[in-house]
């Protein structure tokens, strides 16, 4: 924030609610060299919903590892190398034709950031929060996954140590894509639970 | 969280953060994806809360606690990373890392911080709970009541019938957490409330799932 210095009109005053912070914590030797930028470098390039799709098309590929990942979350998302931080207790839940998952936080923002990265604002937000346990059939039509009257809609309100993922259906007309491929189908959205591939 | 009453007397309040079912709200403002982080200032947010918290040690209890203790008004009308700022800035100060008067005076304006911790602290932790009472099928209610101090029983599940779904092992009960140094641990369980007994206007084929510690339930 060096350059903005010179021009103390544009810097906003939550910007320097920040930077007052990070300075005075600075001063004290709290905040270790780099650690913002490496912060912003593993939540910009390594934890993101990339991460997700790579298990989501995994369980589309392999019927098996399907099995494992519903059985124990956790040990099979380890099977491609994601957990850690709010990924310690994995349970993922699959979308069938006549049934539709979908995640919030009422409390908060908890999400399963090895798999998803950070949550979205709007998953952060009291809109969300406050309907999607409420209305959550206006709310999901609202942001374009009209549903069914007949599917059945399970909320999973992530509440205690659980982070959940949702496992979409795979999409027809996929048979003999690869891994990779598949994976490029996956959004996060799908993995939320707000909208259907 | 508490607020005073004209006598002087403190009565119980929950928390605005807790949100499910609040009504008035308007759309979701949905984007289909967007940047790790929009502005700089929320990447050194997240940063200087990873600080703080291991600075201070706080367990997880007392961060979210330290969120719920914002003014309402200035947490539903701030963004998340603004709650972040000002727990990370409430935890520093109440733990004598930085003065309010300094970040003031740095800032070039005023800081608000979150209110104070008005639940008593919590001394003996009670004992654990090792085995599950319920297993998935089971029927339970969930208590009513309002604690004080943090919880992560919502409100809108509380006093309701629902139906054990999972048991998720044994957990650090985080009423306990944010309040004391001590801790309980409890098996949690994920309960399935079928939707209209959570709402009187409650949507057909909805099934609302909440995970909950073992003393959130009868």
């Amino acid at each position: 924030m060096s350059e903005e210095s010179h021009h103390p009109a544009a810097v906003s005053p939550i910007e320097r609610r920040v930077a007052a912070l990070e300075a005075m914590l600075t001063e004290r030797g709290l905040v270790p060299g780099g650690f913002i930028d490496e912060i912003t470098r593993r939540y910009e390039s390594e934890i993101g919903p990339m991460n997700g799709a790579k298990v989501v098309a995994r369980a589309w590929a392999d019927p098996a590892y399907k099995k494992r990942l519903l059985t124990d979350g956790t040990a099979a998302v380890a099977e491609l190398g994601f957990g850690g931080a709010e990924g310690d207790h994995m349970v993922v839940v699959a979308n069938t034709a006549a049934i539709h998952n979908v995640i919030v936080c009422t409390l908060c923002s908890c999400y399963p950031w090895p798999v998803l990265g950070l949550p979205p604002a709007w998953y952060k937000d009291p809109p969300y929060r406050a309907r999607m346990v409420r209305e959550p059939r206006t709310v999901l039509a609202e942001m374009g996954c009209e549903l069914p009257g007949d599917t059945e809609i399970r909320v999973w309100d992530s509440s205690a140590e659980v982070r959940y993922l949702v496992l979409p259906e795979r999409p027809s007309g996929t048979e003999g894509m690869t891994e990779a491929e598949l994976a490029a189908l996956v959004t996060r959205d799908s993995m939320i639970g707000v909208a259907r591939l | 969280m508490l607020a005073g009453s004209p006598g002087g007397r403190v009565l119980p309040v929950d928390g605005i953060h807790d949100l499910g079912g609040m009504q008035g709200f308007g759309a979701v403002g949905h984007s289909p994806a967007e940047p790790a982080f929009q502005h700089r200032w929320e990447a050194v947010t997240r940063a200087m809360m990873l600080v703080v918290a291991g600075a201070v040690a706080a367990s997880g209890g007392e961060f979210r606690h330290s969120i719920e203790r914002m003014e309402p008004g200035h947490y539903l009308t701030s963004s998340y990373y603004e709650h972040w700022l000002t727990a990370a800035a409430t935890l520093a100060v109440e733990n004598g890392l930085v003065s309010v008067a300094e970040l003031e005076q740095r800032a070039g304006g005023r800081f608000p911080l979150s209110g104070p911790v008005l639940a008593p602290r919590i001394v003996d932790a009670g004992a654990d709970v090792g085995k599950p009472r319920f297993e998935a099928g089971d029927r339970v209610l969930v208590r009513e009541w309002h604690p004080p101090g943090h919880t992560r029983c919502p409100r809108y599940v509380r006093g309701k019938p629902g139906v054990v779904v999972r048991v998720d092992g044994i957990h650090s009960v985080p009423d306990v957490e944010a309040h004391s140094a001590a801790r309980r641990f409890e098996p949690t369980y994920s309960v399935r409330f079928d939707a209209a007994d959570l709402w009187r206007d409650g949507q057909r084929g909805v099934a609302v799932h909440v995970d909950l510690w073992d003393s959130y339930l009868e």
